[in-house]
C-alpha cells in the first residue's frame, strides 16, 4: 500500500513541527515522491543526520510502505 | 544478527567505496539504485556493488548497521556516506569527489 501525500506530510508535520513541505508527485502515481523539507532544527546537522530526523518522523513505514520518496533537505534561509 | 553485523563490516573495511543497492552495477532494479550507480560512475571511482536482493539478511542488517532505513546505502572507507539522494547533492556541490580525494581514492573525474 502506498502512503499518501497528505499522510507524508502529516508525519513528518508530527516529528518536525516547523517543517515546510514541499512534495512532488514525481512519477504521477501517487507513489513516487520527492519531498523538500526545511525545519530550523535541521541547522549544524550533517545531512545524514538532517535526513535521519525526516526518517524518524515517517516512523517504521520508511523503506516499506513509502519506498520511493526522493528527500532533499534544508535550513530556513 | 550480530554473524551479520560482522559480515557487512567486513564488506565496507576490506574496500574503499562499497555500495548496497538493489541489483548489480550493470542492472540496477531500483531508480535510486540506478541513480547512486550512474553517480560513481561518472565519477570514474572504482567500488564494490552489493546486490542486497540476493542476500536478504545483508537487506536487513545493513539498515541497522547504518541506522538508515533505505537503499541504496555508500560507504567509503568503512563510513557511512548517504543515499542516493545525498550522494547527489553531494556530487552537485563538488562534496564527493573531494570525499573520494580526501580519502585516496583514484576518480577520473
Amino acid at each position: 500500500m502506498p502512503m499518501p501525500a497528505a499522510e507524508i506530510e502529516a508525519r513528518i508535520k508530527a516529528g518536525l513541527p516547523d517543517a515546510v513541505i514541499t512534495l512532488t508527485d514525481l512519477a504521477g502515481d501517487d507513489n513516487h515522491w520527492a519531498a523538500h523539507v526545511v525545519s530550523a532544527s535541521f541547522a549544524g546537522k550533517t545531512r545524514v543526520a538532517q535526513h535521519k530526523l525526516v526518517y524518524a518522523a515517517i516512523g517504521d513505514d520508511m523503506g516499506g510502505a513509502l519506498h520511493a520518496l526522493q528527500l532533499t533537505t534544508g535550513v530556513p534561509t | 544478527m550480530s554473524d551479520t553485523n560482522t559480515r557487512i563490516a567486513e564488506i565496507v573495511n576490506s574496500n574503499d567505496v562499497v555500495l548496497f543497492m538493489k541489483g548489480t552495477p550493470l542492472f540496477p532494479q531500483c531508480g535510486f539504485s540506478s541513480r547512486a550507480v550512474a553517480i560513481l560512475d561518472h565519477l570514474g571511482v572504482a567500488y564494490e556493488g552489493v546486490d542486497v536482493l540476493q542476500d536478504m539478511e545483508v537487506r536487513q542488517g545493513i539498515k541497522a548497521f547504518s541506522d538508515w532505513p533505505t537503499i541504496p546505502q555508500l560507504y567509503v572507507k568503512g563510513e557511512f556516506v548517504g543515499g542516493s539522494d545525498i550522494m547527489m547533492e553531494m556530487y552537485e556541490a563538488g562534496e564527493l569527489q573531494q570525499l573520494m580525494a580526501d580519502n585516496g581514492v583514484a576518480s577520473a573525474a
